[in-house]
């Protein structure tokens, strides 16, 4: 019961935020919007049972992402001009619209093969075994940390004054 | 009617939804970013609802979901730092002026 409340309420104020972010035309309150957005999906993720993911949701994007997207918004001083729709924005509703009531339709008409465990918790332990152990994902881990390198490098390479 | 796999998933097509809007109708590069950010997102709750739901002694769908969070971490990186070359060298950050590859 309690779990019921805290997705409803986490569900309305995540979309909420998630809409005053796109219509909102200042662009500085728009990003502030993003933080409470994170913010819920991290809460999402503590009532479905995945209390690891919460912790890094909330230091990799609402510390981490949120920061670099507020500074990008600082450097750029585009703050004045705000963020209009440009000339697509009725084409994109209707596109949004309809791939909404597509995905909702074939996945409220899907038999989803429910398990009735009750979820691991905590999932910590279980989640390094999953990505470190005997079977596991080490190669995905190896491969995901020269991604970051080679992203980190990149970011390096493009701002760099000349 | 109590909470199910069901609603998070509607719940994550409709974030879904509202950041393809974003990322279609927005002319600022920063919003677009942040709007594919509200996609990722979306896609992580799914994912981590079907963990849940579906096998949740496997974990897979929370593997997957730390990955999707690392390739977001670097597309944030990579992207941003694309938008600020940009804008020192055009002075704008608008979509509809960055045309210079526009046929």
């Amino acid at each position: 019961m309690g779990l019921d409340i805290a997705f409803w309420v986490l569900a309305v104020v995540g979309v909420g935020a998630a809409l005053t972010v796109v219509l909102l035309r200042d662009v500085f309150r728009a990003a502030l919007a993003l933080v409470l957005c994170l913010l819920t999906v991290a809460g999402l993720y503590i009532t479905l049972s995945a209390d690891f993911l919460a912790a890094v949701q909330v230091l990799i994007y609402v510390g981490g992402i949120s920061i670099l997207i507020i500074l990008a918004i600082m450097l750029t001083r585009e703050v004045q001009r705000g963020s209009p729709a440009n000339k697509l924005q009725i084409p994109a509703l209707i596109v949004a619209i309809l791939f909404l009531g597509v995905v909702a339709f074939t996945l409220l008409n899907t038999p989803w093969q429910l398990s009735a465990e009750p979820p691991l918790e905590p999932t910590t332990a279980a989640l390094a075994v999953k990505l470190l152990g005997e079977g596991g994902f080490i190669l995905p881990v190896e491969i995901a940390a020269s991604l970051l390198l080679a992203a980190i490098l990149g970011a390096i390479v493009l701002v760099r004054e000349k | 009617m109590s909470v199910g796999l069901e609603h998070y998933l509607i719940l994550s097509a409709i974030l879904f939804s509202i950041g393809l809007y974003g990322a279609l109708a927005k002319r600022n590069a920063v919003i677009i970013l942040i709007s594919i950010e509200i996609m990722l997102n979306a896609v992580n709750i799914a994912m981590v609802a079907f963990s849940r739901y579906i096998a949740p002694s496997m974990l897979t769908g929370q593997v997957f979901a730390i990955f999707i969070m690392v390739v977001a971490a670097a597309e944030a990186a990579v992207g941003l730092a694309i938008i600020i070359a940009i804008y020192r060298s055009r002075k704008t950050v608008e979509t509809t002026e960055i045309d210079l590859m526009k046929w």
